[in-house]
């Protein structure tokens, strides 16, 4: 099954298994069931629980606090996650607040889904990776789709737990189906999963052991997906070996499976497609030379997206976004 | 509702009515509290006693005890940057207020959240404007998908109607026949805005035009005021969907510790029409002396036991 489905299939079984859980979002709703049809068919299995809204992010964030607040488990769908910003202020003073403000008297266990990224065309305000705005918000956990996590993991995680999350989406994922590793492979690369306690899995593939990897690749989304296949071409074609490093959580980071990573490659290059600087990888860069300093035998390479808008125009938008041949050239560098 | 109270809240009678006694008696004394402490609040601010801000409801504290008295187990209060007089409505809890401004572990949000971020049962406050209206509407929402009947109230002012999410939250709660009532208390002044400068049209209007109802007044009379929103709090607990209760009011005291520039003539009228004055006519001179000094003699336990806390 494609990710988009696979994704649809989580959210009916958590609806199906808890009857706390309420889907929010603007055209959720049959039959149109999402831009992204990942709620296709929930509004009719469950009318009460998934509600079509007005195009009112602030309210559906706002409300889904106040869902959370009374016991609830909202998982709101923001259509693209260039709207994230409009409700910003409900992620950053009410819904991560609550809990700490409040001394622990109360949970607001919020989780919002967004469809993000670019590729599509779809031009300056329909193709961002915000993400990085929300890094390091207080009490929030920020966590991206992979192909290499099963959702329902990940949303069986999210459920059992009483936090607020940003899960993003990356638009690309939705058409592929998941690679989730098999017998500890993914395809031709061997595939091992690390994880600390309370984090999500981090998934590390390489073709050959870490040891013998010349570099580390820390991405996140689809940018690990792109990282992946350059990965495996490297390996088979020039015998580049490269470690790919994919944690589902990227704020707060479990930086145990990346140190690992990183003190046996002792090279380290991030990928993430939003915008360059003050961003995801140059929180690693940051981490990394703390912990690993005079461990590493270069600087920590950061590929990100050119800090400008995101043309329409496919070339352009090309030239801007983060794409195989940035990650390829960064691999050779770092080798 | 999810909310694991930190100890139960401390009660006075002589703050929050005395078994028996008359509705009026317990009315006044209850705004006599409320006004009290927010006095002794600034008194202490003065002192240096305290940490901070505060902003005080002072000429407000008919609406707060109108309001509460209807309300039940279960139902849930949202309130904003001035829940003083909303949150001791409610529950009483002079010395957990009172600590938690001071700063202390003993506070209700253990010194954590101060004056503006208040959370006991049933009851949640917040300092951003607007924010909690949507948030009041998804605990509505709850009750709803509960069915058990609970009523979720917000209070907002007029300067609130500047921020956007509170129209995106009207639409969705009038869309979705939510059990929520927004009790709008217009004091006049949004800090130092006059409401002139801060709000084009008319004010019921705004709310009128998503189809809610609006139930407007004038009134600093506790007794007119409570008998409305025992209607509002009814209708919206019977399931007709959301409604506005609109007070237009005055706030006397400054905004938040010492920035008045208000017209001094003005303030001196509203002083006459305060709640204080309107209802303390009712009572006998004896009654209301009484009950004066009961007021007086528990907050200054609760004071002086406040002091004491680590």
């Amino acid at each position: 099954m494609i990710f988009a489905k696979e994704l649809g299939d989580t959210l009916r079984g958590a609806l199906d298994g808890d009857r706390r859980v309420v889907l929010l979002g603007e055209d959720i709703a049959d039959p149109y069931g999402g831009a992204f049809k990942v709620t296709r068919g929930l509004s009719t299995a469950f009318p009460q629980r998934v509600r079509t809204t007005p195009i009112s992010e602030g309210a559906i964030a706002g409300i889904s606090a106040g869902l959370a607040l009374a016991g609830y488990r909202p998982i709101a769908e923001v259509m693209f996650g260039d709207f994230l910003t409009l409700m910003f202020d409900q992620v950053v003073n009410h819904i991560t607040k609550y809990q700490a403000m409040y001394a622990g008297q109360a949970t607001c266990p919020v989780i919002v889904r967004a469809a993000t990224g670019g590729h599509r065309g779809y031009g300056p305000t329909h193709s961002q990776s915000l993400e990085k705005h929300f890094l390091g918000v207080p009490h929030l956990r920020v966590v991206a789709a992979s192909l290499y996590h099963d959702p329902r993991v990940v949303f069986a995680d999210f459920l059992g737990r009483d936090e607020p999350v940003l899960y993003v989406e990356h638009k690309l994922l939705y058409p592929q189906h998941l690679t989730l590793p098999v017998h500890g492979m993914v395809g031709d690369l061997i595939a091992t999963s690390d994880c600390s306690p309370g984090m999500l899995p981090t998934i590390r593939l390489s073709a050959v052991p870490a040891a013998e990897c010349a570099v580390s690749v820390l991405a996140y989304g689809y940018p690990a997906l792109l990282a992946a296949k350059v990965v495996e071409r490297l390996a088979m074609q020039e015998e580049i070996f490269a470690e790919l490093v994919v944690p589902a959580q990227i704020a707060p980071m479990d930086w145990a499976p990346v140190l690992s990573s990183a003190a046996a490659t002792g090279s380290v290059v991030t990928v993430e497609e939003g915008a360059d600087g003050w961003s995801w990888g140059s929180e690693a860069a940051s981490v990394l030379s703390r912990r690993l300093f005079g461990k590493l035998r270069r600087p920590v390479d950061v590929v990100a997206s050119a800090p400008t808008v995101i043309p329409s125009s496919k070339t352009k938008e090309a030239a801007v976004l983060v794409g195989g041949a940035q990650i390829e050239a960064a691999i050779r560098r770092a080798c | 509702m999810r909310s694991t109270a930190l100890a139960p809240a401390r009660t006075d009678e002589r703050l929050t009515g005395l078994a028996g006694e008359p509705p009026g008696h317990r009315r006044y004394r209850r705004m006599r509290f409320i006004r009290r402490f927010e006095e002794t609040l600034l008194r202490l601010f003065e002192e240096g006693a305290l940490n901070g801000t505060t902003h005080a409801c002072i000429g407000q504290e008919a609406d707060a005890v109108a309001v509460t008295e209807h309300l039940a187990e279960g139902d849930h209060i949202f309130s904003n940057h001035r829940c003083h007089g909303h949150y001791l409505a409610h529950s009483g809890d002079a010395l957990g207020l009172l600590a938690e401004i001071m700063g202390k572990e003993a506070g209700v949000c253990r010194g954590v959240g101060g004056s503006q971020h208040i959370c006991a049962p049933g009851f949640k406050s917040n300092g951003v404007q607007g924010g909690i209206v949507p948030n009041a509407a998804g605990i509505a929402l709850a009750n709803q998908l509960a069915g058990n009947g609970a009523v979720s109230v917000v209070f907002i002012g007029d300067g609130t109607l500047g921020e956007g999410v509170v129209y995106e939250t009207l639409n969705m709660a009038a869309l979705w026949k939510l059990p929520l009532l927004v009790v709008c208390e217009d004091n006049r002044w949004a800090q130092s805005t006059p409401v002139a400068a801060n709000l084009a049209g008319d004010m019921a209007a705004r709310f009128a035009a998503f189809g809610v109802p609006v139930r407007e007044v004038g009134s600093t009379d506790v007794e007119e005021l409570s008998a409305i929103a025992g209607e509002e709090v009814g209708a919206v607990r019977a399931g007709r969907g959301p409604r506005v209760l609109l007070i237009h009011t005055y706030r006397l005291c400054h905004h938040s510790k010492s920035d008045d520039e208000r017209p001094e003539q003005e303030i001196a009228e509203r002083w006459l029409v305060e709640p204080l004055v309107v209802h303390g006519r009712r009572l006998d001179a004896a009654d209301r002396a009484r009950i004066d000094d009961e007021v007086e003699t528990a907050l200054a336990e609760v004071v002086a036991t406040a002091r004491a806390l680590p």
